[in-house]
């Protein structure tokens, strides 16, 4: 099959919230999706209605060639879901949580034994595995969780926002769970908002805001349309930057930020474009206070491409049925 | 893709009928509840302390003040009421926990999985009826400490306990809705009290309802809570509170209540996400 996942126009409104206003996506069998967007652009509604959890408005919704709505339990039976807030129960063991979505995926004691071993063993919670998940830590937990997505062996795993909350060393060693998975021939779907993520995992990256796709490709297209590199400059004065602005035009995109008094560069050149900056203030007489290089990140992407940043909260953010978990991270 | 590439099933799969993966489901989801039960004992205990405060200040402080009718102790009169307060209150923990499930994204992993989509709510609802036999057991041997006793026989005994269970069973699932229908634990645990004060209270679990003013006299003695209390007093006292149409009652109550709320309930978590 060339496709596990194909989204085609598809719609989804929460009373007279529109969550997503005809989407569509389609991930290559054995690939990896980033699914990109700032809080309430509609991540996590599809990802709800792929792992049919919720029902679509109107569109083309399927996983492995399956329709999501007609045939719900056939998807559910290949499908894994990890979502941001570790679904395990605290007060079972690690095993017993494994045991549990066994049990529940209709899988055979034995089967679920060898497999719980395995799993546990591989997300490094063998030794906790006889503990209450209640005393595992904000990482342990999390592995459990994907552990637990992984039981009946999914050919499809959703992730939603696995890292959001990891310390940097929880994260990189997800990343490395996820990227193992990949090599096995998992097919992921993977929301973020994290560029670096998408960048390390991602095969192709499809933006989305408003229920609207508003880019797509690899991450290496993604940033190529912003400039690899942004050049900030903080001046003593807003006629200073203005001349440094000018200045600085020919080297790239060059904008005067919105304190007056800084421009941002944004070049294709890498480092190098900071020798010409030097050089071209310098010729200019003019002084920087500040001068920094820095790598393009999500929210410059989203600034770039929504007009907003990523993290920006946005008063249809939570079509959220009302729930206090919801208003967080509906998206 | 065809029909027969749709259905084809991984391959360790057991087969079942899809009423059999509804029990067997229903068993997982009741012994994840059952093993909170067993790894958090105290709740058990917490879960008597209030009846047993109850039982305590009726039996030795106010109970010398309340006259009831037979030639029956007021500890004999009082327990039922106990039996009763300790199955209502405890329903609230049914929706406790729903809500619980629902704000950790537990409800959302299970609606991912193959599972029969009624056994969320009947495991939790099972579970909380085993839970509730232990508690029943546990004020039993309360009631017995403070003088307390059986006037009918055991089988006697035996059907009061089933009635009071059942009675307990059918309110699980109004609190199931609750829960489903709440943001979290605490709202769940705040919004069931108004509900069951007025039922507990303005019953006759601790006086007689001919004690009270006339217009509360319709309300207390028909009320449910009343009903499955008098169907109690009539298998476990008997004599002058010996009335089977009260017993008949209080189970067509608790067969009504589950025929109207179980449904509701099931909607409410087919929506709920």
């Amino acid at each position: 099959m060339e496709h596990a996942i194909t989204v085609e126009k598809l719609k989804k409104t929460y009373g007279a919230v529109v969550a997503l206003d005809g989407v569509d996506f389609a991930v290559p069998t054995g690939t990896v999706l980033g699914l990109l967007g700032p809080n309430g652009a509609g991540k996590t509604t599809a990802v709800r209605i792929l792992t049919t959890i919720l029902t679509r408005d109107s569109g083309r919704a399927e996983v492995l060639g399956i329709d999501v709505g007609s045939h719900p339990q056939d998807v559910r039976e290949r499908i894994g879901l990890a979502g941001q807030y570790a679904a395990v129960d605290e007060n079972l063991t690690g095993h017993e949580n494994l045991r549990m979505v066994g049990l529940l995926s209709h899988l055979s004691p034995n089967t679920i034994r060898a497999r719980s071993d395995e799993l546990l063993e591989r997300f490094d919670l063998a030794e906790a595995a006889d503990r209450p998940a209640r005393t595992y830590s904000g990482g342990m937990r999390r592995r459990l969780d994907l552990a637990a997505a992984l039981v009946h062996r999914p050919q499809v795993l959703f992730l939603d926002e696995p890292t959001t909350g990891l310390d940097p060393q929880g994260r990189t060693g997800l990343w490395r769970v996820i990227e193992e998975l990949v090599a096995d021939g998992t097919t992921v779907l993977l929301t973020t908002q994290y560029l670096e993520e998408a960048d390390r995992l991602a095969d192709n990256i499809v933006v989305i805001d408003h229920g609207h796709v508003i880019a797509e490709g690899t991450a290496t297209q993604l940033k190529a349309r912003l400039g690899a590199t942004i050049v900030e400059v903080e001046l003593a004065d807003p006629a200073c930057a203005e001349r440094a602005r000018t200045v600085l035009a020919p080297l790239g995109t060059s904008e005067v930020q919105s304190d007056g008094r800084s421009v941002e560069l944004k070049a294709n050149d890498g480092a190098r474009v900071a020798i010409d900056v030097v050089r071209a203030l310098d010729h200019e007489g003019l002084e920087p206070v500040k001068l920094g290089l820095r790598e393009p990140t999500l929210d410059d992407v989203f600034l770039e491409l929504t007009g907003h940043g990523a993290e920006e909260s946005e008063s249809e953010d939570a079509p959220a049925l009302g729930r206090g978990r919801r208003a967080r991270g509906a998206a | 893709m065809t029909a027969a590439t749709i259905t084809q099933t991984v391959s360790d799969r057991p087969q079942r009928s899809a009423l059999g993966w509804a029990v067997a489901d229903t068993k997982t989801i009741a012994w994840r509840n059952l093993v909170t039960l067993r790894r958090l004992p105290q709740l058990l205990v917490f879960a008597t302390v209030q009846p047993v405060i109850f039982v305590l200040m009726f039996r030795y402080v106010f109970g010398g003040a309340i006259h009831v009718s037979g030639r029956i102790p007021y500890v004999d009169y009082l327990m039922p009421g106990v039996f009763a307060q300790t199955v209502a209150f405890g329903a609230i923990q049914t929706g406790v926990g729903l809500a619980e499930d629902l704000n950790k994204g537990l409800i959302e992993r299970f609606r991912s999985l193959p599972m029969a989509r009624s056994a969320v709510l009947a495991g939790r609802t099972l579970a909380d009826l085993i839970r509730n036999v232990f508690v029943i057991a546990l004020m039993l041997a309360v009631g017995y400490l403070v003088g307390f006793r059986v006037q009918t026989n055991a089988l006697g005994l035996v059907a009061g306990m089933a009635v009071m269970l059942l009675f307990g069973f059918s309110l699980t699932w109004i609190f199931a809705i609750i829960g489903l229908s709440v943001s979290n634990a605490e709202t769940a645990q705040a919004a069931s009290f108004p509900i069951l004060a007025p039922l507990v209270f303005a019953s006759s679990a601790f006086v007689p309802v001919n004690s009270m003013p006339g217009w509360l006299q319709a309300f207390a003695k028909n009320q449910p809570v009343s009903v499955a209390i008098d169907a109690v007093r009539s298998l476990v006292l008997g004599g002058q509170y010996a009335s089977t149409e009260k017993v008949l009652a209080s189970l067509a109550w608790s067969i009504g209540i589950i025929a109207v709320f179980a449904p509701v309930a099931v909607r409410r978590y087919r929506r709920a996400a």
